[in-house]
């Protein structure tokens, strides 16, 4: 099996399941009564800390790459993201349908009078921009521009901790150990690459 | 004692037959002979659009499901960590502007007196909501034995401090020993309950074990739990949530659905174990019974 084969018959499939696991389970928590004694706020939290993480692992692409000097790595990252893209639009999907009970009204107040929802539902925007520009042909479309417009995602990643800690009544333990996470992995790209690591010219190629 | 049981009790509101008899044999544990049971709040008169939605909450919820830091900030620490707690034998003091200060045992202060079952509406600040039947005492009937004197304005409630069995103590996540306040007439309020136990049982730990507050109209944090001493006090005292966050939390925390918590609105509340919300009611929906203690207050100035 050649790399490519490699990555397309075992690396994606293997994404897919994981990336569709933590649905499945809020879907089988649903269905069968394991959710929280506050099912949406339980959802909510689920989903927006799996978007968080998936969004960490999508940061985590560049330094392994550069560190291991595999570089087909490269052609998963598009699909992680977009998970990560998935479980915010989710995360979000069920503030507006069960908090806001589907009142575009009442969404706008929120955003506009409330800061942490302000910074939230900003790193949606960022994300929903960096998801809508990720297929070949935008990049394509975009060129030079594409890598510095992808930049993005460093900002809603620390805009999505920042939210998360912003959420909690007393206790933000929890957040700031997403935040030194998030720290740390962007701290990774400062390591040496491996002699083995592309250019940086070429790291925004997208997986076909 | 007889315990009449009407014909018009929904069979929702009568406690199945399991929990009466363990509720027999704890009353009879404890010396108390009797109890008045004034199912879905007749005893105490709301309207009835309210008393329809009095349907407990399970008590599984009720008891897995607790803002009770002492033992953690999460909402399941309290049922896995309370373990630790010792409510027996327990002490309460009294202290401040009053006739009978003293270190009360827990059975002592409430000898002689009945305890009440109350289906009361519980909101908490953090927007869900549930319904529990309480078993407690009339806090003002306990006030009056002690005497309070004419400088006593506040009633402070303050809650066990012991890291070793209260674990979540070892952390300053708050200012230690958790402390409330209301004012007298709050406090002689007969609505307002020293709570010993909930479905007919003690109170389980992570309920606050083995004495709380209740003050229905209030959100749940006001209501102390597991406490150790009652102090009257002619200044308006500070309260731990208050202190920890003064923009947040205030004095007063009259549930109101017109003034919102900063981070959150209050208008709509969710029951615990459902996914859609309902508008909260002004007062919890007890209103007609404690509007006049706040005539002319401003309830957004006083949140």
């Amino acid at each position: 099996m050649t790399e490519a084969q490699l990555i397309r018959r075992a690396l994606k499939p293997a994404l897919w399941i994981l990336g569709l696991a933590p649905l499945g389970w809020q879907i089988w928590a649903f269905f069968t009564g394991h959710l929280e004694a506050e099912p949406v706020k339980g959802m909510e939290h689920f989903t927006g800390r799996t978007a968080l993480i998936t969004l960490f692992i999508t940061l985590l692409v560049t330094p392994v790459r550069r560190l291991t000097g595999w570089n087909p790595v490269i052609k998963v990252r598009r699909l992680i993201g977009l998970f990560a893209f998935f479980y915010a639009v989710v995360h979000f999907s069920i503030f507006l349908v069960f908090d806001l009970q589907f009142s575009f009204g009442e969404l706008t107040r929120e955003i506009v009078k409330r800061p942490w929802i302000t910074v939230g539902f900003t790193a949606l925007l960022m994300l929903t921009t960096l998801a809508v520009t990720s297929p070949q042909a935008m990049v394509r479309r975009l060129g030079k521009r594409w890598r510095t417009l992808h930049r993005l995602i460093y900002a809603a990643a620390a805009l999505g901790v920042l939210h998360f800690a912003w959420a909690q009544k007393k206790d933000i333990r929890l957040p700031v150990i997403y935040a030194v996470v998030l720290a740390v992995i962007l701290a990774l790209r400062w390591l040496p690459a491996s002699p083995r690591s592309p250019s940086k010219r070429m790291v925004a190629e997208p997986a076909p | 004692m007889l315990i009449r049981r009407s014909a018009d009790i929904p069979t929702r509101e009568i406690t199945d037959e399991k929990l009466y008899w363990s509720r027999r044999e704890w009353l009879a544990a404890v010396g108390l002979g009797t109890v008045d049971v004034a199912v879905g709040g007749r005893a105490v008169g709301w309207p009835a659009q309210a008393r329809e939605e009095l349907k407990p909450t399970p008590y599984d919820l009720i008891t897995s499901y607790n803002n009770f830091y002492e033992f953690g900030t999460g909402k399941d620490d309290p049922e896995a960590n309370a373990h630790t707690l010792k409510p027996r034998p327990w002490s309460v003091a009294v202290e401040g502007e009053v006739k009978r200060p003293a270190v009360y045992d827990l059975d002592e202060f409430f000898r002689g007196m009945k305890p009440e079952e109350r289906v009361y509406r519980h909101r908490c600040v953090e927007t869900w909501s549930m319904v529990a039947p309480w078993l407690g005492y009339p806090l003002r009937d306990v006030i009056k034995r002690l005497e309070p004197g004419t400088r006593a304005r506040y009633v402070e409630f303050v809650t066990l401090l012991d890291p070793v069995q209260m674990p979540g103590q070892r952390r300053r996540v708050l200012d230690w020993p958790y402390v409330e306040g209301l004012r007298m007439d709050e406090a002689m309020h007969p609505l307002t309950l020293l709570t010993v136990g909930v479905y007919g049982k003690p109170l389980p730990h992570q309920n606050g074990a083995p004495v709380r507050l209740t003050v229905p109209w209030k959100y749940g944090f006001k209501s102390g739990k597991s406490l150790v001493k009652i102090r009257f006090v002619e200044r308006q005292p500070r309260n731990t949530w208050n202190i920890s966050a003064p923009h947040e939390y205030g004095f007063y925390a009259n549930v109101n659905p017109t003034v919102d918590h900063p981070r959150w609105s209050q208008a709509r509340e969710r029951p615990l174990g459902q996914f859609f919300m309902k508008p909260t009611l002004l007062f919890n929906g007890y209103g007609d019974q404690v509007a006049s203690l706040y005539a002319g207050m401003d309830l957004r100035a006083n949140f």
